[in-house]
């Protein structure tokens, strides 16, 4: 994209616009497109650097023996970035993707993951990309078993945005029938192997239709789409795809977005608060922090869409208008930073499947099946709330394989130069009950100078990021209901692993700190009453409609669903509504 | 994210997570070669050595052996970056005890003895090495022979000759078979 579009904050400070986005990953992107295209002028505001597409995906077409590490992170990596060591999202080719966890610190009463992104494009540009609907058993799940708020949608008001993001994302998949997720606008689906195709039909008989595993749906192109190739199955998505064969910012929402003339962009900028004016009670617009100057500036608009990711949106609130609402601009309801959720994994199955030795896969598919919610369904009935659904994949092992056993020398270099047996694996994603008492806040507690709590104002002081602001304090955790669901998904996942055929199957629980699942959702939940929810059936802040919160901070519950494709539905319908209130000139 | 969660955990399930990384993922940063080859952490001498242990481990048999790959600068560089200074002792003493051991069984220093003396000595201190891993408890340190040999194949298998001799290598596959034959014997793909 060209350099022009990108501004610096001295130019514009006396500019005006009609929308701010704050954030540019997957919900700030399409807010960007959908305004843009109906003729409004906006201003995106990243706090990250620039991210260009192709053009800085640097390692994605490096061969492996072009690369520095092989993979592996630096001991001063490890050091400098603790939090994304915790899991599997420390690799060589996406360390520079990562949050700098010095400059950005977040503190934990209770243990939590947080993977954050902090460039042009967000977490658009490394997302796993499965993207499923949400069902109408999902959007009445709350009111039906009477847990926190009903959400204030059903399913039938997002289905036509649904359609409207798929169609124009592309989303690869196949049409399945199941009330529990619903079928959407695909492209062709991509293939499961000879072994997964086999499993599929085994658990299709014993369990009699009524478990299903299929080929995910991905956001990875099996068509071209105008300005984009299809997916070249070289499952390095994570890089950037030199095609354009997957959904990001980049590749998608941000082009369309830039058609239209009418987007500018700033980036290395911190949204600091909104403005809030108090007499008309509706945002004015947003005051930002470059993060070069550390100065501040101030940028008008008619209306603000907050899609700086879940729990930064709510530090964003919590942030604005303190002069009215002391704990931040939506805390009216109580319910400001509370509910968070996410989806609880880091458990499964798997096994060694026998046979198959004349097949072997061509290509590096960056996808693997879907097995959907079967339990609390269609008569179904356990001990816990709500669901969870897998993903997995088969595939013949290759050089990686474990080495301990194995001697050395020719036989050693013979055999791992050719592919092992099969192996299936999976692992669950499951529901998290909203609950008032997980929640996030501003850390206002004093720090020592070794960085302990104290009570001494002369002694200590709060915890600041890089430029001096607040961060944020996670106190959340997994509870009884999601508990009793982890035993059920493992034992589940190790049944049908077994009705499969498959051997020597295993099973892994490795326990689940929240935000882990990289699905951080809830804490401005939508709701019907502005007393028990922070945000309006149309994502507007109930204290101040001119401002749309969108992204994963918006959910009143969370499914068991991989979530964006949900994000990006909600914020083009709530952007296709502002405008038309815009229009009526009530906002 | 979840493919490679699954991946991850597979490999975790198959004890193939890698000492000093999290997985075998066969793709990374741009090379800064002018900063890499300045500073060593083994002696020339270990360096040389590792070379021959690690074609002792993955030797020439069609397709050249680690040696071919500078096997020894790549361990070199890798336990010098990546690897905790726990780790690094335990390699240094490692590959000493193999210098050492070497010497009083057979009387001749590694590097002068044969091509079938190192595969028999190597042999033996896998074999031990699995032996006490078979007693490990959690917390014990990984056996230096483990660390070896996964050095040895994730530099060799990533190289370009490992890659696209003894394994094989297409960049852009452009397509998924998921039933793709395969004849006993056939090349495993150099990466997935």
């Amino acid at each position: 994209m060209s350099d022009t579009i990108y501004i610096n904050t001295k130019s514009l400070k006396q500019h005006t616009f009609d929308a701010i986005v704050v954030g540019s990953g997957i919900s700030g992107g399409w807010a960007a497109k959908e305004l843009t295209e109906k003729g409004l002028k906006v201003l995106m505001i990243e706090r990250g650097p620039k991210h260009d597409h192709i053009k800085d995906y640097k390692t994605a077409s490096l061969h492996p023996w072009e690369t520095e590490y092989k993979g592996l992170t630096t001991q001063q990596q490890r050091e400098d970035n603790p939090v994304v060591h915790r899991g599997w999202a420390a690799t060589e080719p996406v360390m520079n993707a990562w949050v700098n966890e010095k400059d950005c610190p977040y503190t934990e009463i209770k243990p939590f993951t947080w993977w954050r992104s902090y460039r042009m494009g967000g977490r658009s540009v490394i997302w796993g990309r499965q993207s499923y609907r949400w069902s109408e058993m999902d959007f009445e799940a709350n009111a039906k078993d009477g847990i926190a708020v009903d959400w204030p949608i059903r399913y039938n008001d997002i289905a036509p945005w649904y359609d409207h993001v798929e169609k124009f994302i592309g989303v690869s998949g196949t049409k399945q029938g199941l009330a529990q997720l619903p079928d959407g606008q695909f492209q062709p689906g991509m293939d499961l192997n000879v072994v997964e195709k086999d499993v599929a039909q085994k658990i299709k008989n014993h369990f009699k239709g009524q478990r299903h595993l299929f080929i995910g749906r991905i956001a990875n192109l099996t068509s071209d789409l105008p300005g984009r190739g299809k997916c070249q199955y070289r499952n390095r998505c994570w890089e950037g795809c030199p095609y354009g064969g997957y959904f990001s910012t980049q590749s998608s929402t941000l082009p369309a977005a830039l058609a239209t003339g009418n987007l500018h962009i700033i980036t290395g900028a911190i949204a600091k608060q909104i403005l809030y004016d108090k007499d008309s009670k509706k945002a004015t617009g947003v005051e930002i922090l470059d993060t070069e100057d550390n100065m501040t500036y101030e940028f008008k608009s008619k209306i603000v869409f907050v899609c700086a990711s879940a729990l930064n949106s709510t530090w964003l609130l919590m942030n604005s208008a303190t002069d009215i609402w002391p704990e931040g601009l939506g805390s009216s309801s109580g319910e400001l930073g509370h509910n968070v959720m996410d989806h609880h994994y880091n458990l499964g199955a798997s096994g060694k499947i026998e046979g198959f030795e004349e097949f072997y896969t061509y290509g590096r598919r960056p996808n693997g099946f879907y097995i959907p919610r079967f339990v609390n369904l269609n008569g179904d009935k356990r001990d816990y709330l709500r669901g969870f659904g897998y993903q997995g994949s088969a595939s013949r092992e290759g050089w990686q394989r474990d080495v301990a056993e194995l001697g050395i020398g020719s036989d050693l270099k013979n055999a791992l130069s050719t592919p092992g047996g099969w192996k299936i694996g999976s692992t669950g994603f499951g529901e998290i009950l909203p609950h008032h008492d997980n929640r996030i806040l501003l850390d206002k507690r004093l720090y020592d100078k070794d960085g302990l709590v104290t009570s001494d104002p002369a002694i200590g002081k709060q915890k600041t990021d890089k430029w001096g602001l607040p961060v944020l304090s996670m106190d959340a955790e997994l509870r009884e209901n999601e508990l009793k669901m982890r035993k059920d998904i493992v034992k589940e996942m190790k049944e049908m692993l077994e009705v499969a055929g498959a051997k020597d199957v295993s099973v892994w629980d490795s326990g689940h700190n929240m935000g882990h699942g990289i699905h951080e959702m809830g804490t401005a939940r939508m709701g019907r009453d502005s007393k028990t929810s922070v945000l309006n059936g149309w994502n507007q802040v109930w204290d101040a409609p001119n401002v749309f919160v969108t992204d994963g901070a918006c959910m009143t519950s969370s499914a068991c669903q991989n979530p964006s494709l949900t994000y990006m539905a909600l914020t083009a319908r709530a952007a296709n509504y502002a405008v038309s209130e815009l229009k009526k000139q009530n906002l | 994210m979840d493919r490679r969660t699954i991946i991850k955990q597979i490999s975790i399930m198959t004890g193939a997570a890698f000492i000093g990384g999290e997985i075998f993922i066969q793709s990374g940063c741009k090379s800064d070669t002018s900063k890499l080859q300045s500073v060593s952490f083994f002696s020339k001498e270990q360096v040389s050595l590792l070379d021959e242990i690690g074609e002792t481990i993955l030797p020439q048999t069609d397709t050249p052996g680690a040696k071919s790959t500078q096997i020894g600068s790549f361990i070199d560089k890798i336990v010098k970056d990546c690897y905790s200074s726990e780790q690094q002792n335990i390699l240094l003493s490692g590959i000493e005890e193999i210098k050492s051991g070497f010497e009083n069984k057979y009387s001749i220093s590694f590097f002068k003895g044969e091509a079938s003396q190192r595969e028999e000595f190597l042999n033996e201190v896998n074999t031990n090495m699995i032996q006490k891993n078979k007693n490990k408890k959690k917390d014990d340190p990984v056996h230096y022979f483990l660390m070896l040999k996964q050095l040895t194949i994730l530099g060799y298998f990533t190289s370009e000759t490992g890659a696209s001799q003894a394994l094989n290598y297409i960049a852009v596959p452009g397509k998924y078979d998921g039933s793709y034959p395969y004849k006993k014997g056939d090349k495993a793909w150099a990466t997935q």
